[in-house]
């Protein structure tokens, strides 16, 4: 098993290197970096200093050894709307992304989870049909829209609740809903089909043979075998969520990365993007790492 | 209890496709029947029926899968009378089944103990500790070496042959009076087979059980059966027992499987086999369902299937050249 | 469960996707009336869609209060009409969404095939390239990518074509390594064909059928992408008339009430993406149905 941790740590070692590469190269490659890196209405001089500042004109390579060292040593750069180092203004956003999308997990996997195994164990009868109408409006309606109308119904119409910001649960509700429903159909989907997929197995078949009452092969049997693949897409989806929620949160002006990725975009704030995108991606490698390891401790299989 | 401990007549399984347009004689007109403590093998080629007519017996048929016509008597009871939540108390309790594949037969995620311990508390109403002493005894008893620290461990860290008698283990723990057996040394190795054949055999002994051997294996129902019946296309075309149709086939389709076993000091320097290939369940052959592949084939064959017909005492034959 | 419920749902689920059944009718024709609307947009709309008139500002739709024939669907908060931006806006996100599929179809077949076929470093190198990209979520990419190089409707395209050709390459790339085993290619080589020969004339027709299939599952989410990049403002510019675009904008008359400004140009976009996940998902089990990674 440790030789497996070590693989899998020099394979998102190297996932992490070939992101900051690309990121790397789509700024410098693409138009002029230097207006990038600027502040907005800044004058020929500026773009000049920049440039010197940046080491614009040296080669690739030297350029990037300068880049990735002050990513390692923590230094995004510097906000130009917020004036503060960007690394600091991530972090003290992540924690309300964060609340977010756990939120929305929980409610893609209290909604998807058992909707999938009923669809599963019914299958093909009236509540699959529903399940898979289900599933299929959850990617078909945008996070984002789903959002809306439902400001539009529960705080114009209604008055329940709170159209925006954060701070209490009630300003939880909403966003999370919003987020988490497309989640919610994937989720149903893969349960499903790891449900049947599971119901059809062997050892399903002989707990079948033994006598079981129905509900102790579901409960018991079919059902731990069927959550792991759930499970394992679940923890990568909870960091997925972190990154698209951008329109989510924008919409809530919930005041997390997502947010903050708009506002990089609307000051033209470019730093503030860069780092959102790397310490996202980042994040998604990380995470993927995580849930490897996960999957060989609780698989008694890759354990021993 | 006295009369047979199983009795089955003219049981007929059908598999209807989804919109009703197939249907797949998987098991026609079949009837046999079975003592306490006896052995009977089934013995065909893959698409006879011999596993829909296990998992008929037990009532455990896929959705497609029907039971039409027939009686199925157990203990003198029909089962085909039963409800769902009687069905399933008389699995594992008083019929047991042994799958082929013994490592896709355990759950990997659960220690073998718990697997075995599961009926016991089920249908016993055993608490977890008795239920567990009572798994350790159990894989005592099929011949497992240390089972104080096996019974912790879990399927994928014991080797084929353990693992099938875990399976074994599993099916005698509430002490049933039939077990049947769907091809259970298929997947291990041939030395491992042997042992494992005399193991069912001595738990056989043991606890008086009935036997259902389900294989394709001619030699394994020489040793182990003392009846024997062949299907081929859903039908029961010969059964008896043992040794009378070992040394005198009524049905040309036993005595071309018989043939077909080369035996040492043979003087053919080719291997026979029946021509031709096993008929798809779904696209029978109208008639007797061997009539292509028969050497001794008349017009008749073609035109009507066969009866049973009895040639001696408890052998049948359905064959027109027995009638 | 009683068999009338169970029947009439799956009946109305048979009508609306004619499921594995037949053609899926709707879903079809739903797509092709919304390209047709697209292609006569000039002569279907009633208005300008750039051009308000300010006094009209807020209109509803002719059929509630206030509302009156002239803005059948009303109007925006520059007075502009709403009937004829959606109209325009189809046109918007057909170019966009079939463009930027057809494109990234395009490159990620070639590469899946290429990758899937030469293998060896030329695999490795695509592989670890798709294997980054996928690993940023495409909402995220595309973001980072319109905002280096701003906005403009050949941008989104040009954006959404690298965020997604990565998805085909995977898939391509694992049909061709099966395809590469059979018979008829083995063949080919025999005879002394060209790689180029081969890939062309044996590779590509047998991993056509799932491009398609994926191409029309990726339509859905490229046209919820570009709604999405619009609303944030880093998508279609305005005044230009786009349907995510029309939904930032009814952001604003939200609070108010003003529902036809975030329901219609979002029902748009749900019919759009449901068709296509629909024709897709019938797509997919008529040509294998054994394509389930798709």
């Amino acid at each position: 098993m440790k030789g497996y941790i070590l693989r899998r740590l020099g394979y998102s070692v190297i996932s992490l290197f070939l992101l900051s590469v690309t990121i790397f190269l789509f700024v410098r490659v693409t138009g002029d970096p230097a207006v990038l890196l600027v502040e907005p209405g800044a004058s020929k001089d500026d773009l000049e200093m920049i440039r010197q500042q940046f080491g614009l004109d040296q080669p690739l390579p030297v350029q990037y050894g300068s880049f990735i060292t002050s990513l390692l040593r923590g230094d995004f750069g510097q906000s130009f709307y917020y004036r503060t180092p960007v690394l600091e203004l991530y972090l003290s956003r992540l924690p309300h992304s964060l609340l977010l999308a756990g939120a929305a997990m929980v409610f893609s996997l209290v909604v998807g989870i058992p909707t999938g195994i009923i669809a599963a164990v019914r299958v093909n009868r009236w509540w699959d049909s529903v399940g898979k109408i289900f599933a299929l409006l959850g990617l078909s309606m945008p996070s984002f829209w789903v959002g809306l109308l439902m400001i539009l119904f529960f705080s114009v119409y209604l008055g329940w609740l709170p159209s925006s910001g954060s701070g209490t649960l009630l300003h939880l509700v909403m966003p999370a809903i919003a987020l988490g429903w497309v989640f919610a159909a994937a989720h149903m989907r893969l349960t499903r089909s790891s449900m049947l997929e599971v119901l059809g197995s062997e050892y399903v078949k002989l707990a079948r043979l033994k006598g079981l009452p129905e509900a102790l092969v579901i409960s018991k049997h079919a059902f731990k075998n069927a959550l792991i693949p759930v499970l394992t897409l679940a923890g990568i989806n909870l960091v997925i969520m972190v990154n698209v929620a951008v329109v989510v949160e924008t919409v809530f002006a919930w005041p997390g990365v997502g947010r903050l990725l708009y506002e990089g975009i609307a000051f033209r704030d470019f730093p503030v993007v860069q780092a959102t995108v790397l310490l996202g991606g980042a994040m998604i490698v990380i995470v993927n790492l995580l849930v490897d390891i996960l999957y060989a401790v609780i698989d008694p299989r890759i354990r021993y | 209890m006295s009369g047979p401990l199983l009795e089955v007549r003219n049981l007929s399984t059908h598999y209807v496709s989804a919109r009703g347009t197939r249907v797949t004689r998987a098991v026609d007109d079949v009837t046999l029947t079975l003592e306490a403590g006896a052995t009977l093998g089934i013995v065909g080629e893959s698409g006879s029926g011999k596993t829909t007519l296990a998992l008929s017996l037990l009532r455990v048929l896929p959705p497609a899968g029907r039971i039409v016509s027939g009686e199925i008597s157990f203990e003198g009871e029909d089962l085909l009378r039963k409800s769902n939540a009687e069905m399933r108390r008389i699995r594992g309790k008083r019929i047991a089944m042994i799958l082929q594949d013994p490592m896709a037969s355990l759950n990997p995620l659960f220690t073998v103990g718990d697997q075995i311990a599961e009926p016991i508390r089920v249908h016993d109403g055993a608490s977890r500790r008795s239920a567990w002493s009572r798994a350790q005894e159990l894989l005592k008893a099929v011949r497992i070496a240390a089972p104080e620290t096996r019974v912790r461990e879990y399927p994928h860290q014991l080797s084929g042959g353990m693992r099938q008698r875990i399976v074994g283990a599993i099916a005698i723990s509430c002490e049933p009076r039939l077990l049947i057996a769907d091809e259970p040394t298929t997947s291990l190795d041939l030395t491992i087979q042997a042992q494992y054949l005399n193991l069912l055999r001595d738990l056989q002994r043991a606890h008086h059980l009935a036997l259902i051997f389900i294989t394709h294996n001619l030699g394994i129902v020489a040793k182990m059966c003392d009846q024997v019946a062949v299907m081929y296309g859903g039908r029961l075309v010969e059964s008896g027992p043992v040794a009378r149709i070992y040394n005198a086939p009524a049905h040309p389709y036993t005595r071309a499987l018989l043939e077909s076993i080369p035996r040492l000091g043979d003087s053919r320097t080719r291997l026979t086999a029946i021509d031709g290939q096993p008929p798809d369940p779904a696209a029978l052959p109208g008639g007797c369902a061997f009539h292509p592949r028969c050497p001794k084939v008349m017009d008749r064959c073609r035109a009507e299937a066969p009866p049973e017909f009895s040639v001696a005492n408890a052998h049948t034959s359905r064959c027109w050249l027995s009638g | 469960m009683n068999d009338s419920r169970s029947a009439t749902l799956t009946l109305a689920w048979r009508l609306a996707a004619f499921r594995t059944e037949g053609f899926p009718v709707i879903p079809t024709a739903i797509i092709v009336t919304v390209a047709l609307v697209a292609i006569f947009a000039d002569a279907l709309a009633p208005y300008n869609p750039e051009l308000g008139t300010l006094g009209d500002r807020f209109r509803p739709p002719a059929w509630q209060a206030g509302g009156s024939e002239k803005y059948l669907l009303g109007t925006d908060h520059l007075g502009r009409d709403v009937l004829s931006r959606l109209i325009f806006g189809a046109r918007v996100s057909m170019i966009v969404g079939f463009t930027a599929v057809i494109v990234a179809g395009f490159i990620g077949t070639v590469l899946g095939i290429i990758s899937g076929y030469l293998g060896r470093w030329v695999d490795q190198v695509i592989m670890r390239l798709t294997d980054t990209w996928l690993a940023l979520p495409a909402l995220t990419f595309a973001i980072f990518l319109a905002a280096i190089v701003g906005p403009s409707v050949n941008n989104i395209i040009i954006i959404l074509a690298a965020v997604y050709w990565t998805r085909y390459a995977r898939v391509i790339r694992g049909e061709v390594l099966s395809v590469k085993e059979r018979d008829f290619v083995r063949l080919a080589v025999v005879a002394g064909c060209s790689k180029w020969t081969i890939m062309r004339r044996h590779i590509l027709p047998n991993v056509v059928n799932s491009a398609i299939v994926l191409g029309t599952l990726q339509l859905g989410v490229v046209i919820i992408t570009e709604a999405a990049l619009s609303f944030l403002g880093v998508g279609v510019p305005p005044p230009q008339p786009a349907w995510g675009l029309m939904l930032a904008d009814g952001k604003k008359g939200l609070m108010a009430g003003y529902w036809w400004l975030t329901v219609l140009p979002g029902s748009c976009i749900m019919l759009m993406v449901l068709s296509a996940n629909l024709l897709g998902d019938w797509l997919r089990v008529k040509f294998d149905p054994q394509l389930r990674q798709l």
